[in-house]
């Protein structure tokens, strides 16, 4: 039994590539079916996001799966084999583990420790599960990956820092003002990354959006979008009364706010919290503001800086998380191999029991008419035997303790006990 | 018997500061809910011994400088346990329990005092009055904790420069929330705890002030705390403002109960506190 895994990533693809392999999946349904007609594998999981396209199977036959997959992902008329032989890798056992594990805790991700991958991950199994596509194995190894994604989240601080500029403006808003529900929100120009922000803010509850930009129309847009309210750039300082957050970013060549008129402002709001976001270039806001008791300023280097800080503290993170990932992936890799003992051990029981039935029937035959009770005792004397001659090997061979080399240990035991009488020759020369 | 409900308590202290600084490092829920179960359990140790203590000597133990750090650290403890109910700011039991552990320390290295408390001394009103002073304290040393956290975080957070205590301490409005939270109830009991003195003062000595110099102190601190509440509530003096005031008034109630106990002379004193055999 053998777990392989198939695919492309963000590192060893260009979007065009994973497009086109994506689009080989046009059904979820219809692509299972055929997958499952496969002789070669026994399972199979395909999962795709935005940066991976790949396939987990458990087959008994490595070789002839690898072509199948292979020829499979060639099948678009737009991607010749070259391509895709370049980026295609193919991982198997313990490495296909390592990969799976390494996946569902986002440490493979573009950026580490985005939460989405887990939320993909699992509707990609459910798929599969209700496609019938999955068995014990995968059931078993996709659970692992999802707890051992949670213990990463739960117990690293791999997803606790802002990444991105926009994000950093959230997290910043929310060490600031606790909650953000109730808190307004002013939006001084457009901009993608100040949209991007105001996203955030949304999602995390703000109460109120209000756009003032220099064409009312293009405000009035804007505000559309956000459920908010469209005022005029004259508006301003009274705007500014009300508002908790201002994200600036207008193409103004002059300071739109001064030091002196945020301090009119502040008294007025008698010191309410006020946090100002200038990302614009070249900025909007006076940097003096910053001065200020109870107002925070942050332009766009800052954020930058807050989220080039937070994406090395999620490398820091992600070593432990690793580590975490290395040790999970063993202990699969234990139970994999004790799977693959259950076989042995019911043959070796088999044969012994095989055996104490046959020199039962002799000695029996031998001893002429015997009472029940002395039958009884023969019997149980051969078993008592048996059982007690196979316990020690039947516990080592499920402890395993040769992890770097399951089958030659088991081959070994196989060969001692004689369990394949047949290929005993073949058996020598492999190993 | 005191004695051993002490060494309880100061355990059950001591727990609870392992929890809560195990808590602020590694942020896990659970080290602070047992952090708070074990703190309940050393304030249950602290009640009873209080209770033991009061029922022999009779009246509430304020005579001696470390029986009144006891009464004052439970007060602390209780009005912390109170507000981690409900409003809890977690990290604050970091600074609370290691405070309430050395509290109880302290008094159990001071010497005990021995002798008879003037009559003068015992009654109902003093004891009323010591008590709102000492729970004024306890709320108002949480302003002062609140207040040094406030500070870091904001120091962070204007020099944009984010450190281990980034994201361990909690929001600034929380803390400033707490700042007012622990004002609000604090200035009060403090103005009761000096107005019942004062009554007191008329009832026995036929003055209402007599310019001791605990008494100059604390009115020294009550004017700040009364310039803060009256800011805060007027002008909306805040943040980084309001925290170096509750930072400023707590350390001169400090004085007043520190260095008015211990080194300065008057009537509050510890030493004129009882009659030497």
């Amino acid at each position: 039994m053998n777990l392989l895994l198939f695919g492309v990533n963000h590192k060893t693809a260009a979007l065009s590539l994973r497009e086109k392999l994506a689009s080989l999946i046009p059904d979820l349904g219809q692509t299972y079916q055929s997958l499952k007609a496969w002789p070669e594998l026994s399972e199979v999981l395909l999962y795709t996001t935005c940066n991976r396209v790949e396939l987990l199977g458990v087959t008994e036959e490595p070789e002839a799966a690898d072509v199948r997959v292979r020829a499979f992902f060639a099948g678009h008329p737009e991607i010749t084999a070259a391509a895709l032989e370049e980026s295609f890798y193919l991982r198997r056992d313990q490495e296909a583990v390592q990969h799976l594990f390494r996946v569902a805790a986002s440490l493979d991700s573009m950026v580490v420790g985005e939460p989405q991958i887990l939320g993909q991950m699992k509707a990609a199994y459910r798929a599969a599960t209700e496609h019938g596509a999955t068995g014990p194995i995968l059931n078993r190894l996709l659970h692992k990956a999802f707890s051992v994604a949670k213990r990463v989240r739960y117990e690293t601080g791999i997803g606790d820092h802002a990444v991105s500029v926009s994000y950093a403006a959230v997290t910043l808003s929310r060490k600031i003002f606790g909650e953000l529900s109730g808190k307004n929100v002013l939006l001084l120009g457009a901009g993608e990354m100040a949209e991007l922000a105001l996203e955030h803010l949304r999602g995390q509850g703000v109460a109120r959006i209000t756009v003032a930009n220099r064409t009312l129309s293009r405000g009035v847009r804007l505000a559309a979008r956000f459920q908010g309210e469209a005022v005029s750039l004259e508006e301003l300082e009274p705007q500014l009364l009300v508002a908790d957050i201002l994200i600036s970013s207008t193409g103004a060549d002059h300071y739109l706010l001064t030091r002196d008129q945020v301090k009119a402002v502040m008294r007025r709001r008698k010191q309410r919290p006020l946090f100002l976001i200038d990302i614009a270039v070249p900025r909007d806001l006076d940097p003096a503001i910053n001065d200020l008791d109870n107002v925070y300023l942050y332009n766009i280097d800052d954020l930058e800086e807050v989220a080039e800080q937070g994406l090395q503290h999620r490398r820091q993170e992600a070593a432990k998380a690793e580590r975490m990932v290395a040790a999970e992936t063993l202990k699969f890799q234990d139970w994999l191999a004790t799977l693959e003992a259950f076989p042995t051990i019911i043959a070796l029981k088999d044969k012994a029991e095989a055996i104490c039935q046959a020199e039962l029937k002799k000695t029996l035959s031998q001893l002429g008419p015997v009472t029940p009770e002395q039958r009884q005792a023969l019997e149980v004397l051969t078993s008592s035997i048996t059982q007690k001659l196979l316990h020690h090997p039947i516990i080592y061979l499920k402890r395993n303790h040769h992890l770097k080399r399951p089958h030659r240990e088991l081959n070994l035991v196989r060969r001692l006990f004689n369990l394949d009488p047949d290929d005993i020759d073949n058996n020598s020369e492999k190993n | 018997m005191a004695q051993l409900f002490l060494y309880l308590t100061l355990a059950g202290y001591f727990g609870a500061t392992l929890l809560w600084l195990g808590f602020f490092v590694v942020q896990r829920e659970g080290y602070c809910r047992w952090g708070a179960r074990v703190m309940g359990g050393g304030l249950a140790a602290h009640t009873l011994a209080l209770i033991q203590q009061t029922w022999s000597v009779g009246y509430l133990p304020v005579s001696t400088f470390g029986n009144t750090l006891l009464v004052f650290d439970w007060t602390l403890v209780a009005v912390f346990l109170l507000l981690n109910w409900r409003y809890p700011i977690k990290v604050l039991g970091a600074l609370v329990a290691p405070l309430a552990a050395l509290l109880v320390s302290g008094a159990l290295i001071l010497p005990q005092g021995q002798g008879t408390v003037s009559p003068l001394l015992q009654g109902f009103w003093v004891t009323v009055h010591i008590s709102l002073t000492l729970m004024g304290y306890a709320a108002l040393a949480l302003a002062f904790l609140g207040g040094i956290f406030y500070l870091i975080q904001e120091r962070q957070i204007k020099a944009k420069k984010f450190g281990f205590f980034y994201r361990r301490l909690p929001s600034l409005s929380q803390l400033d929330t707490l700042n007012y939270w622990c004002l609000s109830i604090g200035f009060p009991l403090l103005t009761g705890g000096i107005i019942s003195g004062s009554l007191y003062a008329q009832h026995t000595m036929g003055r209402f002030w007599s310019w001791d110099p605990k008494e100059i102190l604390t009115l020294l601190a009550w004017l700040i705390y009364a310039v803060l509440l009256h800011e805060r509530l007027t002008v909306g003096w805040r943040g980084r403002r309001a925290a170096w005031l509750a930072i400023c008034g707590f350390l001169v109630l400090v004085c007043t109960f520190v260095g008015a106990s211990l080194w300065l002379t008057g009537y509050h004193s510890f030493g004129k506190f009882l009659q030497q055999p």
